[in-house]
C-alpha cells in the first residue's frame, strides 16, 4: 500500500471505494503480536504472545477479562484495546444490572463493532488500531468472534490475528474440523501448537504467552505460569515421539519448520496419542 | 390553607433486625426473614444479607426495594474495582463505598439501614454501621431495624468494653469465642422476636473467618 491522495482523513473515498485510513488501520492489527482464538462446543481458549519491549520492562496484557463469560484477546494498539475492554466490561456489567443476566456474546460484538464504526466515519476520529479476538459462553453456546477496525466483525471455529498469524491459521485449517468436539485439554493444546507457528523458531516458554480458557462452569480465567508451563512440557515430551496425528516438531529446540509436512509420518506408535 | 401533604410515599418499611459481631478472627452477621408491609406479612423466607466480597457481607433492613437496588450498585462497582485492581475489595474499603453510595443520594436517600460485616486486612473481625445517608463508624457489634432498640442494650450489656479513656486503649473487638459469639446472636434474636412485632420466622447467620464463608440458620417464633 503506497500513499496517495486519498488517504489523509477516513472520511475521504477513493475512486476505487477504499477508505485508506481503515485499511491503514487494519495493518496496525498485522504488526501487532500473535493472538489465536479457537473453539469448541462448550470451550473457548484465547492464546497470545507477549514479546516485551527489552529485557528490562514487563510484558504488555493483551488477554483481558470482560465478564465471568467473556475474555478478549488483542493484537495491534494496545492501548486502544485496554480502552475497548473498558467499555465491555462495562456495557457487560450495565446489562447485568438491567437484566440480571449474562449478556449474549453476539449482542456485545455488534455493540462493539458499531463503536468502531461510528470511528470510520466521522472526519474528527481515527479508526481504533486494535483487532479483537472476543471469545465467550452465553446460552447459545460457545462463540468465538474477531472484531475489525473497520467495524465488521466474523464469527470463527478458530482465528489467528496480528504477526506470522499466517503460520497458525495454516495449522488451524488443517484441524479446525475437530475442534467442535475437542475436549478442554485438547483445545489448549492446539491453542499452545499453534502459538509455536507464530514463533518461527523461538522456544514456546510460558514466559512469552499467555493462555486464557471459558467454558460450561468454568468462568474466563487466565492460567497461570506454571500451568501453562507444565502443558507446554507435556505436548514438548510426547514431541519427541510424535504420535500418528499429531505435528509435534521433534527437535523442539531449534527452528524446525512450523509442522505442517510432519503430519502423517508416526515416529512410533507406542506412545499414547493425543486424542482428538 | 394550609399546606398540602403527599397523598403518596416513595418508602415502604418491610421491618426486620440485623445484627452483627466482630470477633478476633471472625465476624457474625445476621438477619432475620421476615419481610413485612403494614401490620401484613408479606413473606418468611426473604434474606436480607449479601455478600459483596470475599470478606464482606452486608445486612441490610428497611425498605427492600432499595436494599435491593443498593446491593445492585455496589456489586457493579465491586466488578469494575476487581477489574481495574486486579483484587477483591477489602472490608474497610468496601465500607467507604458503602458509605459514598447512600451520601451520594442524600436528597432523595436509599431507605436502608445498614451493617457491614467482614475480616479486615489483617484478619481480625469488623463491623461497621451506618445510617440512611452514609454515616458510618468501625465498631464491635451493632444491630440496625426494627428490633435494634430491643437488642442493641442487651448487645451494650454484654460486649461493651470498658470506657476507652481507660489505659492501656482495649480492642473492640469480643474476646468471645465464635460459637459463643452465634450463640449470643440466637439469644438477641429471640428475645427480639418476642417483643418485636416485625422480627420473627427464621435468623440467618452468617459467619466469616479465615476457613471462607458459612451459613446457619435457626427457627424463630412466626406470630
Amino acid at each position: 500500500m503506497f500513499r496517495n491522495q486519498y488517504d489523509t482523513d477516513v472520511t475521504t473515498w477513493s475512486p476505487a471505494g477504499r477508505l485508506f485510513q481503515v485499511e491503514y488501520a487494519m495493518e496496525a492489527v498485522k504488526q501487532g503480536s500473535a493472538a489465536i482464538g479457537l473453539r469448541s462446543k462448550t470451550h473457548v481458549v484465547l492464546a497470545s504472545v507477549n514479546k516485551a519491549s527489552s529485557e528490562l520492562s514487563s510484558h504488555q496484557k493483551k488477554i483481558f477479562k470482560v465478564d465471568d463469560h467473556i475474555g478478549v484477546a488483542i493484537a495491534g494498539l494496545t492501548a486502544d484495546g485496554r480502552v475497548l475492554s473498558r467499555y465491555l466490561r462495562n456495557e457487560c456489567i450495565n446489562y447485568s444490572y438491567t437484566y440480571e443476566s449474562l449478556l449474549p456474546v453476539g449482542r456485545l460484538v455488534v455493540q462493539l463493532a458499531d463503536k468502531a464504526q461510528v470511528c470510520t466515519q466521522r472526519s474528527w476520529k481515527r479508526p481504533y488500531g486494535v483487532g479483537l479476538l472476543v471469545g465467550g459462553l452465553d446460552e447459545s453456546g460457545a462463540h468465538l468472534f474477531y472484531n475489525c477496525p473497520s467495524g465488521n466483525y466474523f464469527e470463527y471455529q478458530a482465528f489467528a490475528i496480528g504477526s506470522r498469524s499466517q503460520a497458525a491459521k495454516t495449522y488451524l485449517e488443517r484441524k479446525f474440523e475437530g475442534f467442535m468436539d475437542s475436549s478442554r485439554e485438547t483445545l489448549i493444546k492446539d491453542a499452545l501448537f499453534a502459538l509455536r507457528e507464530t514463533l518461527q523458531g523461538e522456544k514456546l516458554t510460558s514466559s512469552i504467552c499467555t493462555i486464557a480458557v471459558v467454558g460450561v462452569g468454568e468462568a474466563f480465567h487466565i492460567l497461570d505460569q506454571e500451568t501453562v508451563q507444565a502443558l507446554i512440557n507435556e505436548f514438548e515430551i510426547v514431541g519427541e515421539e510424535p504420535p500418528a496425528d499429531e505435528a509435534a516438531a521433534p527437535d523442539q529446540s531449534t527452528g524446525a519448520e512450523p509442522g505442517p509436512a510432519d503430519q502423517g509420518t508416526p515416529a512410533d506408535q507406542g506412545v499414547t496419542p493425543m486424542d482428538i | 390553607m394550609t399546606k398540602q401533604q403527599a397523598n403518596w410515599s416513595p418508602y415502604d418499611n418491610n421491618g426486620g433486625t440485623c445484627v452483627a459481631i466482630a470477633g478476633a478472627d471472625y465476624c457474625v452477621i445476621a438477619a432475620d426473614t421476615r419481610m413485612s408491609t403494614g401490620y401484613n406479612i408479606l413473606t418468611r423466607d426473604y434474606s436480607k444479607i449479601i455478600q459483596l466480597a470475599d470478606k464482606s457481607v452486608m445486612a441490610s433492613s428497611g425498605f427492600q426495594a432499595d436494599v435491593r437496588a443498593l446491593q445492585k450498585v455496589l456489586a457493579a462497582r465491586h466488578l469494575i474495582y476487581q477489574h481495574q485492581h486486579n483484587k477483591q475489595m477489602s472490608c474497610p474499603a468496601m465500607a467507604q463505598l458503602l458509605s459514598n453510595t447512600l451520601y451520594y443520594k442524600r436528597f432523595f436517600p436509599y431507605y436502608a439501614f445498614n451493617v457491614l460485616g467482614g475480616l479486615d486486612s489483617e484478619g481480625k473481625g469488623c463491623v461497621f454501621t451506618y445510617d440512611a445517608v452514609g454515616s458510618y463508624e468501625r465498631v464491635g457489634y451493632s444491630s440496625q431495624g426494627s428490633g435494634s432498640t430491643l437488642i442493641t442494650p442487651f448487645l451494650d450489656n454484654q460486649l461493651k468494653s470498658p470506657s476507652p479513656l481507660l489505659l492501656p486503649a482495649k480492642d473492640a473487638v469480643t474476646p468471645l469465642s465464635e460459637s459463643e459469639a452465634i450463640d449470643l446472636v440466637k439469644t438477641c434474636f429471640a428475645s427480639a422476636t418476642e417483643r418485636d412485632i416485625y422480627t420473627g420466622d427464621k435468623l440467618e447467620i452468617v459467619i466469616l473467618n479465615a476457613s471462607g464463608l458459612r451459613r446457619e440458620y435457626m427457627e424463630l417464633r412466626k406470630d
